[in-house]
């Protein structure tokens, strides 16, 4: 007779390949995420900057010279209207005639600042400056340092911790409310068996999800891997099977399928902020920095980027390796203390 | 060393074949003794004080109208649940220590599990198998179960009694030494549970014990040897089914209603042969030894009563009727 973990990793397999709904969170839609995203960010030249200039004496002699700059859009609205324009975003930057010359704009607002610079030089070229120094400015796209390079990978974790949470969430809890658990635990099975044929159910999964990814967004947007695919692909089982874990976990106590996506909810949505997913981590202030760094998903995040960006070794992403080994084998560990069958 | 003799084909294991409840007292130590049982959820007392002994090798039912507790015993007894108080011994242990061995020992088939659906029904039979150490194949107990036809259809897409059948066969397959059942045919239709019934009983062939929880009366009185009727998670009676029927008086029952009208118990009590008389609802209930004396009697009163009588049947007692005797009320309500 076959042993119960191979049985009940087939089972794990064989159920949710019979449901329509997995070939489409598993091969479709990261690949739509992907080029919804990558759509959306596609490289392209950056918007002109929008500037209101205020009706007055010297606003149309101001107008003319602005329209000669390409990157600047102008329009004249008078005083209120170019308020409001400036409060809701409409407008960058509002010029005011007049001597000297006002500028208007919030500096926290960068492209407010761009725009300050960019009608400043044409402003001042308008009325004859001249540039000391003569410049020539090369534009480059470097592949790697394109948006959706940064990206992909955050993307490939974030899939990652998805099908982590809500696959063995999912299923878990699903069997606990038909009383399946119990049924099973009428039988001389194993805990420990359960619940490591369905994280062992996952490594199945997680290189068909995995492979749809990276091969659809280096054919569409020619996202390539700098590093080793072995290395890559060491980091995402360990990723995947860390995520088991915590899905495991969040999955012991559970008694509604409510509770459950709750639970995952209230786990997936700040590491989908805050562990650099769609953008980076750098964006939070230092005293935040080493917290973010100890959750899983920067973790998984940071090194997927590193071995695909800048290939880096195995060696490289030992820490955030072993920040992921430790979440999964605590988790693991925790969820067999706590599981409830009932 | 083997020899030949020891080789020969042994006798028909005569202790297998005989009429389980003929020898009381036949058999090693019993296979489920609770004594004291309680069980209280909050200010519920879902079993209250409840005293069993199942013998090896018979078939016990366990018989009670909803809420009586039958889950909560079956439960506490096959160690899904923890008692509140009482002693709790199955095949001669207790749970809480080597629990697997024990498992391996006894099948369940619990009220309400659903088995994981797009399995198929081999499947589902083989994933069970791989939990027990020793077994059955799971092709054979596929065709005892009658699912013979259906190995490759997905457990969702079974009727009701079929995925009962199914439930029972995962418990058969573990080739169990007590084979616990929680309500197997509840929701069947009369062949599907004749089916089932036929499978315990062949089970039994085998010499093992089987404790079964229903509220079909006829099927308690077919399959069991005996019986507990259990109510508020109380024993309330304890017996072979025909023992159970005899301490009624009568063996027949005079079912009738009066309507609106009424005759008063003594007169009804002294009709000839009667032994006994229920009240259920509007339903009146004549236990008798004899129901062909009874009735004429019966029939007799009212005319001279002038009453009209709104229904009447005759039958045999059940243990519907012990129920009814015992508490008023009736098992199910339908
Ligand atoms: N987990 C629980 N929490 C609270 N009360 C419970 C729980 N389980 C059972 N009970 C209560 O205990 C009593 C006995 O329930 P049990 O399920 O054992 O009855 P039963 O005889 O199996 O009934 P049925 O024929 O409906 O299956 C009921 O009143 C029920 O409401
Ligand atoms: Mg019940």
């Amino acid at each position: 007779m076959s042993s119960p973990l191979f049985e009940l990793w087939r089972y794990r397999l064989l159920e949710p390949l019979r449901w329509p709904e997995t070939i489409f969170w598993t091969f479709l839609f990261p690949a739509l995420l992907a080029l919804a995203l990558g759509i959306a960010f596609r490289q392209q030249q950056p918007d002109p900057a929008a500037v209101a200039v205020v009706a007055g004496p010297g606003a149309a002699e101001l107008e003319q010279a602005l329209r000669r700059d390409p990157t600047v859009k102008v329009t004249v609205l008078d005083a209120a209207a170019a308020d409001r324009a400036l409060r809701l975003g409409k407008v960058a930057i509002q010029v005011v005639p007049g001597t000297p010359l006002r500028y208007r704009f919030d500096p926290t607002r960068p492209e407010s600042s761009l725009a300050h610079l960019t009608v400043d030089t044409a402003v001042q070229r308008g009325r004859g400056r001249t540039d000391p120094v003569a410049t020539v400015a090369d534009q480059v796209t470097a592949r790697g340092a394109r948006y959706i390079d940064f990206l992909v990978p955050g993307l490939l974790g974030f899939n990652l911790m998805g099908g982590g949470l809500w696959g063995l969430g999912w299923a878990i809890t699903d069997a606990r409310t038909h009383r399946l658990l119990k049924r099973f635990l009428a039988t001389p099975m194993r805990r420990r068996d359960y619940l490591l044929g369905h994280m062992l159910g996952r490594l199945v999964f997680v290189p068909l999800e995995v492979v749809t990814l990276l091969v659809f967004s280096w054919l569409i947007f020619g996202v390539g891997l700098s590093g080793s695919p072995l290395t890559l692909a060491v980091v995402i089982i360990v990723g995947a099977l860390s995520f088991a874990g915590l899905g495991t976990l969040l999955a012991s106590r559970a008694q509604t399928l409510e509770t459950m996506s709750g639970l995952i909810n209230l786990c997936t949505m700040p590491m989908m902020l805050l562990s650099g997913v769609f953008f980076s981590t750098s964006r939070f202030p230092d005293f935040m920095q080493p917290f973010i760094r100890l959750l899983p998903l920067t973790a998984l995040n940071d090194a997927l980027r590193a071995i695909m960006g800048d290939g880096a070794s195995l060696l490289a992403v030992a820490p955030q390796l072993l920040v992921l080994a430790g979440w999964g084998l605590l988790s693991f560990v925790l969820a067999l203390r706590l599981f409830r069958w009932t | 060393m083997s020899t030949a003799a020891t080789m020969a084909p042994a006798p028909a294991p005569a202790v297998l074949l005989r009429r389980p409840g003929t020898q009381p007292d036949a058999g090693g130590p019993p296979a489920v003794v609770l004594r004291g049982l309680r069980k209280h959820f909050d200010d519920v007392k879902a079993v209250d004080g409840l005293d069993l002994e199942i013998r090896t090798d018979e078939c016990f039912g366990l018989l009670g109208p909803n809420g009586a507790g039958k889950t909560t015993t079956i439960e506490i007894i096959v160690g899904l649940q923890e008692p509140t108080a009482g002693e709790v011994r199955v095949l001669g242990r207790t749970w809480g220590r080597g629990d697997r061995s024990l498992r391996a020992r006894v099948g369940v088939s619990l009220q309400e599990t659903r088995l994981p659906e797009r399995l198929t029904v081999i499947e589902v039979l083989r994933l069970f198998r791989s939990f027990y150490p020793s077994g059955r194949a799971p092709a054979d107990v596929m065709e005892e179960v009658g699912l013979g036809d259906k190995a490759r259809t997905w457990t969702v897409k079974l009727s009701g009694g079929q995925r009962q059948r199914l439930a029972l066969g995962c418990a058969l397959v573990g080739d169990p030494d007590l084979l616990v059942l929680d309500e197997p045919t509840t929701g069947l239709d009369p062949q599907a549970r004749l089916h089932i019934g036929d499978t315990i009983r062949s089970y039994r062939q085998r010499g093992r014990t089987v404790l079964v929880s229903t509220h079909y009366m006829e099927e308690a009185q077919r399959l069991c040897d005996r019986v507990a009727v259990v109510d508020h998670g109380k024993v309330i009676a304890l017996g072979s089914p025909p023992e159970l029927i005899a301490t009624l008086g009568g063996e027949q029952v005079v079912e009738f209603a009066l309507g609106d009208a009424a005759l008063p118990d003594v007169d009804l009590e002294a009709l000839p042969e009667v032994r006994g008389l229920r009240h259920t609802g509007r339903t009146l209930l004549l236990a008798t030894t004899d129901a062909r004396v009874t009735l004429p009697a019966l029939l007799d009163l009212t005319r001279a009563r002038g009453l009209r009588l709104e229904s009447l049947a005759t039958r045999q007692a059940t243990l519907e009727d012990v129920f009814v005797a015992l508490t008023g009320r009736r098992l199910r309500d339908e």
